[in-house]
């Protein structure tokens, strides 16, 4: 079958494509040069229409060739205009961006008006298309892609420093100029073949996107690179499979004409849904990660809380351990009957209080976890008052904020510097009084 | 300018001074923010560049290093332009120069000290790999070998960058305020780090804010404000009378000037 065969080879293409473009795409981005790539292919468009008006051919070449030349133009206008005007540079690339894609689009409509035969088509470089795709073409994009690709994996430890800390680069002698232009060259190249697929107006996405989403999850530039490129890699040949007449084909949609679906806005939202999806669900940066792991530093606080509440209660009856009323327990912080008698729930239920009725007691290996939490809030508390010399007044809320985030090691510490001091009691269950006084 | 005295309590083992600065201007934007500058620095010394906010002590390091253009006058190291001597020099810009966002480990950033010698291509291997080992441990960090730079606090953010530059084996060490945000520990570990290269004959370069600690720390002072004001050992240079010279308010006619020429207009 014809059309699923083209159809894969240009997946082919565009998974390239889009893996170079993530790869590329993440060194603009870590170096917030990102809207480049989008003045860039927004830039490229009177090119692409000038090079056909003088040459009359759709020829891949010839047309990235005149979008590389008028691309090039528009970051030269850029620089200019930053240098030697007071224009700052987002202000200045919208300028560029705009100026550019209007004249591109004024051209667009001169081409199209003209009687040539075969001048139908040149309104795909909006948006981008596979139909007018040839196998030629998809042979010379990939094979750019794969080029630019060696280019990144042999400047990787060049472009890194220089990602990193330009200045140092240039004081080690390396030729930070000239590495900058390779990369933003590289950078320029590969928007540019991109542009027939998906268009001038969504190219900058694939640059942008995959990086983007690949940095919530890895703090490794290496790792960074990989998931980028794969990232891109899934949306270039995603969007154009979804593109292609192959998915209508198959689910017998009859609402979406294939031929009507261009592939630069499905490529553009595969990759978006990358992006969401690692915002979202990505380990430790990710949305959901991170309300996770904030709820649970919640509910160990609040635990801790009622525990102290617990032992400071106790604390003049021992070695007793007698009951309380509830309504003591409430007076004591601003929690709600209902989340306190929850709490309380779930105390019991790892059997660190025995609950009768209204009335509450801390069981033996309640009342060791209790000391042990307001060991930790006194310790704390000593620290602030001998060491930073915060009124005891005042400590008690301070204590609050840290003491539940201290690790293991500090609070040796603190006990280390405290018994220094001979502040450290010795008692029992190695609890020290409170500095101020309790409710 | 003055210079007392050329002979250091370090005496210099090379002949050669290991920085000289000839009639050195820099300019910013065509605004010159350092003029005239002429000294002579012997190996082996620690030096302290002192001087207020805007008295272009990075700019004179920068200059050194060819990160900025001078406007007129050279910079020789051990007599040899700077183009030709990099692999002598070790350079510690300021902490907030990168982003520490970035996604990269300690032990990649110990790297890059090693990427000078490593040259073109070639990926740092087991050996480049045992000097940042060895250059961590001197710093103090071993245990943070594999941390993202972004948990580190800013007195770690400093060794951090003191480690790059110990991997890149230099003899001329430049450090852009290495004691900022740092804790008094920090700051005693790093100052007798400096001593440990000052005795192996390094010749170490501090811009310096903290004056109480100059005579404590530097051999050497250079102290600056638009202009040279003096440098020379610190015993003889870094007097009452130096001082007042570099911190009683800035040479309003030197700004003028440099307003002047930056506008084009001659200076009445």
């Amino acid at each position: 079958m014809i059309a699923a065969s083209i159809t894969t080879n240009v997946m082919l293409g565009t998974g390239l494509l889009g893996a170079t473009a993530g790869v590329i795409g993440t060194f603009a981005v870590l170096r917030r040069r990102a809207l480049v790539g989008d003045m860039l292919s927004h830039a490229a468009l009177p090119g692409i229409c000038i090079a056909f008006l003088i040459t009359q051919s759709r020829d891949l070449i010839v047309l990235s060739l005149g979008a590389l030349v008028s691309g090039l133009l528009g970051i030269a206008v850029l620089t200019l205009l930053r240098r030697w005007t007071r224009t700052k540079e987002d202000a200045a690339i919208g300028i560029v961006l705009s100026t550019f894609f209007g004249a591109g689009v004024v051209l667009l409509s001169i081409i199209q008006q003209q009687a040539t035969g075969h001048q139908a088509g040149l309104h795909s470089y909006l948006f981008g298309e596979t139909a007018g795709i040839t196998r030629h073409d998809v042979l010379i994009i990939a094979g750019v892609a794969m080029l630019c690709l060696i280019i990144v994996s042999l400047l990787y430890k060049e472009f890194k420093l220089l990602s990193f800390d330009p200045e140092f680069a240039a004081a080690e002698g390396w030729p930070t100029l000239w590495l900058d232009l390779w990369m933003m060259g590289t950078l320029a190249i590969v928007t540019i073949v991109g542009l027939p697929i998906c268009g001038v107006i969504l190219m900058a996405a694939l640059i942008i996107l995959p990086g983007a989403a690949a940095r919530f999850w890895t703090d490794r530039l290496g790792r960074l690179l990989v998931i980028s490129a794969i990232g891109g890699a899934t949306a270039g040949a995603l969007g154009t499979f979804l593109a292609s007449p192959l998915p209508q084909h198959w689910l017998h949609n009859k609402f979406l004409d294939a031929s009507k679906l261009p592939p630069g806005p499905l490529i553009v939202l595969s990759a978006a849904a990358f992006f969401v999806v690692s915002l979202l669900f990505a380990p430790e940066r990710g949305i959901v990660a991170r309300a996770v792991a904030e709820l649970r530093l919640r509910i160990r606080i609040a635990r801790e809380h009622l525990l102290r509440a617990l032992y400071e209660l106790s604390e003049p009856h021992q070695p007793d351990r007698p009951y309380f009323d509830r309504a003591q327990l409430l007076a004591r912080r601003s929690w709600s009957e209902w989340l306190l008698n929850w709490w309380l729930g779930r105390l019991a239920a790892r059997g660190f209080v025995e609950l009768h009725d209204h009335r509450v007691r801390l069981t033996p290996a309640g009342l060791a976890a209790a000391a042990d939490v307001t060991r930790t809030h006194r310790l704390w508390e000593l620290f602030l008052v001998d060491t930073a010399g915060i009124a005891s007044d005042h400590v008690d809320r301070d204590a609050d904020d840290v003491e539940h985030m201290l690790p293991a090691p500090l609070v040796r510490d603190l006990e280390e510097r405290l018994a220094a001091v001979g502040r450290l009691p010795t008692a029992p269950q190695h609890v020290p009084e409170s500095p101020h006084e309790l409710l | 300018m003055i210079a007392e005295s050329r002979s250091s309590p370090h005496a210099a083992r090379s002949s050669v001074p290991a920085l000289e600065i000839h009639d050195m201007t820099v300019a910013y934007h065509r605004k010159p923010v350092l003029w005239d500058i002429d000294l002579e620095i012997p190996e082996g010394n620690l030096v302290g560049v002192v001087g207020p906010n805007g008295a272009g002590k990075t700019t004179l390091i920068k200059a050194v290093l060819g990160l900025v253009p001078l406007a007129s006058g050279k910079v020789l190291i051990y007599g040899r332009p700077y183009a030709e001597q990099r692999r002598l020099i070790g350079y510690v810009p300021q902490r907030e120069s990168v982003d520490w966002d970035f996604p990269v480990t300690v032990n990649d950033v110990i790297l890059m000290g090693t990427y000078g010698r490593l040259g073109w291509f070639r990926r740092p291997g087991q050996a480049e790999r045992e000097v940042a080992e060895r250059c961590l441990a001197q710093v103090g960090m071993s245990d943070f070998a594999s941390r993202q730079i972004r948990q580190l606090s800013g007195g770690q953010q400093q060794r951090v960058f003191l480690a790059r530059a110990l991997a890149q084996d230099a003899r001329i060490y430049f450090m852009d305020e290495p004691f900022s945000g740092v804790d008094a520990a920090t700051e005693t570990a790093i100052i007798e780090l400096l001593q440990s290269l000052r005795s192996a004959g390094k010749t170490v370069f501090v811009v310096h804010h903290d004056l109480q600690t100059v005579r404590g720390y530097f051999d050497y002072v250079i102290l600056l404000n638009m202009r040279l004001v003096a440098y020379g050992p610190t015993d003889t240079t870094f007097t009452p009378a130096n001082l007042h010279k570099t911190y009683g308010g800035r040479l309003t006619i030197l700004d003028e000037a440099a307003e002047a020429v930056r506008k084009r207009e001659p200076i009445r």
